[in-house]
């Protein structure tokens, strides 16, 4: 299956993405081991998120109350999860009231038809977006691409992950897997084909690069009559919606086009917009790390003479819904999309986002996808592997997502779905070997009987499920001891008669 | 069955391990709304500017009868020519521009985008400003403007009364309960537009005002 | 500092009973020399967390039941190992709540409540971080993960180890990131593992140490196997072992060593 689309229609408007093969993609462990050889990318990933997680650190160390702030954060995401329907409701009434038209959408092809059909409404063939995590989930471009709809991404990472004919690979940068150099390649080749060129001598130079990015996208904002965005909450109680940004590319698309259309999902609720107090001192800090990102955006459906004056909010599930069923899991839809987990996760560091298969990369990702597409791929099913359970997420999460729980849960769904498999067979033999002392001892006599109980590799008497060389090809094992410490304290305190144990 | 009946059957059935009740007697906020945080600092100004500075914006303290001529200084010190002040602005603003040579642009009757684009700069007053983040929160009320003129000229004049400054977010919220409660919409403002999307390497000035400068009022 | 007046258990953790049994000899020296009386169960055997963490909650179940049988009859149970202690206090609740045993999960509270990592029951419930140890060597420490992030020793290992005579500790760049072991991770995920590990490594050898230290041992295996492999030269040791050791100790070490040559 590919999410291409038949090019046999029309010429394509905007650049392709690479082909996506969801079924069949390989799993974490092999798409791991095709980045870690990339060393640009490994060099690229490092500096950056090394950058940002240190000054994440900096800017949450001056606030001396930031874990209360985590606890009100959590406590607001959970007490409106536990009544979602009650607040969305409100925030289609609010919504309404302000004039928004409000939809409601409850998968991908759904919300992709119900903005294919307000752009066709609107005797459009072009929308201009704002970066949002919402329509790439649904894969709204290429939905529009198909429908002849050219859907031109204005944040500048977004930009060039376009134009490269690329995926994005983090949350907040989506195109942290680029240096400046590759930009400029891309922006060289690509930018004249969908629009204004790059200005003669382009340089590497970021300032430059960004100079050209705003010259290129000035005649698409301008022109543009329908503009697509997420949004980062969604006020019930005044049914405002927020988009935090830097560029001014999201100011751009939510107040120029004639037309608005929100993507938002629906645990992006928030009950009052006072509670906006609590998450507008959590999110900047927390994912562009500073104390406050150059602009964000509030708006209450549609103001007479200012901005769109037709504004549409779709309410999206797309698999929200089953999130919120798993009693452990659903803290997942607490995610506020700040990215501070991928900066600091060891693994992502050191795979970047592609590794994942989703848009949804790093730890976050390895708990909400498996969620959101369920476990039926082999990709999915890796997904929640793809982790030490280092905890470094958990710690700097601003709404306190645990997340090494949830991906514990996760792999218990994953053991739970498959019948017999060699690595349940070892793990039932190390389950009654663990079940007595006395079980341990006699294994721990000989790597000979330990090799009868687990039919797999074994680290002295310590299975291994799976291959023992993917230990040893970099990795010494001890040498195993002559004498066990049990062994040992018998000799020492006690006869072996006397544990008074029976045998199981 | 509609797709919002059918949504909000799933989050009911998916919520059956909750006690029904009052949303708002559910799970505990440990949280005071509206409260200056610990340790918030004393010369709340002095944050304001040196928070605001931290972005590269400009920022100049003004006494109240200065501040026409200061913003036509604030525009000819960045070479506009041309410039929006929108209609609900003091006079004296309007006035002062014109007299500096700047050609005065109002919104009235309301600007085409072309239009907006090729006016070099535009002067608002503002809402709120919050000295620990250093965000100036912009309202849209009559001596603002609609949200495009603050957006799409270069170079951005804000106006702000010392007494308009709060400590953090918390008391700006407050303070902008009654813009919401009015459906206005807010933009919040901290320095110039930014990115840092290439090897996240800062660049000021990507698609809003590239300068931002802030005329602080000694009131 | 006192002796506590009940019997410490010592949860040896069957990777430590098994591969690293200097480990609890060490934490056995040492809590007698501070006055305790130590038992070793024989009936113990794991802490369960790599079924659990690896998806296996049913196969982690008989672990949690023999940890709580093993273990109930004790005033405290000690284990040199932030990781198997974080794994009783985190996991077994959850398994046994899981399960809907409400009996098995009052008696897991129970033993949750008297199980220390070494370092927390030294320095909490004896009172002391002076433990008379004598370690003559420059030592790094890798502060592991869930001793911090699930066990939360904090800073108690850098206060014994402060207090060792003769030790010179030296500060290990990056001590925040993971070693990449992470259990049944370094299998399955091998390459990201040794990514990590070999990172990991790097700023062990910059810093120039003798020694590296951890009070986990499974992580150390990691940080050894690797530095073993490369024949880097630096020695891993649990922080119990450093513990125990006394200037008498080392000088009778260094007494067998010269006869022996």
């Amino acid at each position: 299956m590919t999410a291409q689309p038949d090019t046999t229609k029309h010429e394509r408007r905007t650049p392709a993405p690479p082909p996506v093969t969801l079924i069949g993609m390989p799993k974490f462990p092999k798409n791991a081991k095709k980045e870690l050889a990339n060393e640009q990318l490994r060099s690229n990933l490092r500096h950056a998120t090394t950058t940002i997680r240190n000054k994440r650190a900096r800017v949450v160390q001056e606030l001396p109350h930031w874990e209360d702030l985590r606890l009100a954060g959590e406590a607001i995401k959970n007490r409106t999860l536990r009544h979602l329907d009650s607040y969305l409701l409100q925030l289609e009434q609010t919504l309404t009231a302000n004039g928004a038209i409000v939809h409601w959408a409850a998968d991908a092809a759904e919300a992709n038809q119900i903005v294919i059909d307000i752009t066709r409404s609107k005797g459009a063939d072009e929308v201009v977006k704002v970066k949002s995590m919402a329509t790439q989930e649904i894969d709204l471009n290429e939905a529009l691409e198909e429908a002849g709809i050219a859907a031109w991404e204005t944040d500048l990472a977004e930009l060039i992950v376009q134009l490269g004919h690329d995926r994005p690979s983090h949350i907040l940068v989506p195109a942290i897997h680029r240096n400046r150099s590759e930009v400029r390649e891309i922006f060289l080749e690509e930018m004249g084909r969908y629009g204004t060129p790059p200005p003669e001598g382009l340089t590497d130079d970021p300032a430059m690069l960004a100079g050209a990015a705003r010259v290129h996208l000035r005649n698409k904002f301008l022109r543009a009559k329908v503009a697509v965005s997420g949004a980062n909450f969604a006020i019930a109680e005044t049914g405002t919606l927020v988009v935090v940004e830097s560029e001014g590319n999201g100011r751009m698309c939510l107040t120029l086009p004639e037309t608005l259309i929100s993507i938002v999902g629906i645990e992006k609720t928030l009950p009052t917009f006072a509670d906006l107090e609590v998450f507008l001192q959590l999110l900047p800090r927390s994912s562009t790390a500073e104390r406050m990102n150059p602009y964000t955006s509030m708006w209450s459906g549609v103001r007479e003479g200012d901005g769109p004056q037709e504004v549409h909010v779709v309410l999206l599930d797309n698999g929200r819904t089953n999130v919120l069923a798993d009693e452990v899991g659903r803290q997942a839809l607490r995610c506020i999309r700040c990215s501070a987990c991928l900066n600091i996760c060891p693994v992502y560091e050191r795979v970047g986002g592609h590794a994942y298969g989703s848009v949804y990369p790093g730890p976050i990702g390895a708990i909400l996808t498996p969620q959101l597409r369920g476990i039926g791929s082999e990709v999915d099913q890796s997904l929640p592997y793809a982790s030490s359970l280092c905890g470094a997420c958990f710690e700097v999460c601003p709404v306190r997502i645990n997340i090494p729980e949830v991906l514990v849960h996760l792999r218990n769904k994953v053991v739970e779905s498959h019948g017999v498999t060699a690595e349940g067979l070892v793990m039932k033999g190390g389950s009654w070997v663990m079940a007595k002392g006395r079980n341990l001892a006699l294994v721990q006599k000989g790597s000979k009987l330990a090799g009868r109980v687990w039919p797999g590799d074994v680290i002295g008497p310590i299975p291994i499920p799976g291959p023992a060389a993917g230990w040893t090809d970099a990795r010494d094992l001890p040498k195993p001891p002559t004498q066990t410490f049990r062994d040992w304290w018998t000799k020492e305190h006690q006869q072996p008669e006397q544990t008074g144990e029976s045998a199981s | 069955m509609s797709s919002k009946e059918a949504m909000l059957g799933r989050i009911r059935s998916a919520l059956t391990d909750v006690t029904p009740m009052a949303p708002a007697d559910d799970v505990a906020v440990e949280w005071t709304y509206g409260q200056r945080p610990p340790g918030a600092s004393d010369d709340m100004l002095g944050l304001f500017v040196e928070r605001v500075e931290d972005y590269k914006a400009v920022v100049s303290w003004v006494v109240p009868d200065e501040v026409p001529v200061r913003i036509a200084n604030a525009l000819a010190d960045h070479d506009v020519t041309s410039a929006v002040v929108p209609a609900g602005a003091p006079a004296a603003w309007h006035e002062a521009v014109a007299a500096a040579g700047i050609a005065v642009v109002t919104d009235d009757p309301v600007l085409s985008h072309a239009e907006l684009d090729a006016t070099g700069g535009v002067v608002t007053a503002s809402r709120v400003g919050i000295a620990e983040t250093g965000t100036i929160v912009l309202d849209h009320a009559a001596d603002q403007g609609r949200r495009a003129l603050s957006l799409v000229p270069d170079v951005h004049v804000c106006v702000i009364g010392s007494d308009q400054v709060v400590s953090d977010v918390p008391e700006a919220v407050v303070r902008l309960q009654t813009s919401i409660d009015e459906r206005l919409p807010l933009t919040w403002i901290s320095g110039p537009s930014a990115t840092s999307d290439i090897e996240l390497s800062r660049v000021e000035g990507v698609h809003g005002p590239r300068i931002l400068h802030v005329l602080l009022v000694n009131v | 500092m006192s002796a506590p007046t009940g019997t410490v258990a010592l949860f040896a953790t069957c990777i430590n009973d098994t591969l690293f049994p200097e480990t609890p000899k060490a934490v056995v020296r040492l809590l007698e020399r501070l006055g305790c009386r130590v038992d070793f169960p024989l009936q113990q055997t794991c802490c369960g967390q790599m079924f659990t963490n690896t998806g296996y909650f049913k196969e982690a179940l008989p672990s949690v039941r023999n940890y709580v049988d093993t273990f109930e009859g004790y005033d405290y149970v000690v284990g040199p190992s932030g990781s198997c202690i974080g794994s009783v206090r985190d996991q077994h609740p959850m398994l046994a709540q899981r399960l809907g045993d409400h009996a098995l999960q009052e008696r897991v509270d129970a033993i949750v409540a008297k199980t220390y990592d070494l370092s927390e029951f030294l320095v909490d419930v004896l009172g002391v971080t002076d433990v008379g140890a004598y370690f003559p060597h420059t030592v790094t420490y890798h502060p592991t993960c869930h001793s911090v992030r699930v066990t939360k020793v904090g800073d108690r290992p850098y206060q014994l180890m402060k207090a060792v005579r003769g030790l010179t500790l030296l500060e290990l760049p990056d001590a925040d990131q993971c070693c990449g072991f992470g259990g049944t991770f370094s299998v399955k995920n091998s390459d990201v593992s040794v990514a990590m590990a070999t990172d990991k490594m790097r700023n062990v050898l910059d810093t120039g140490a003798e020694y590296v230290v951890t009070g986990d041992n499974s992580c150390l295996m990691n940080i050894g196997g690797l530095l073993s492999r490369e024949k880097a030269g630096v020695k891993p040791i649990h922080l119990a072992q450093i513990l125990a050791q006394t200037e008498a100790d080392y000088a009778a070490t260094v007494e067998a060593e010269a006869v022996a040559r």
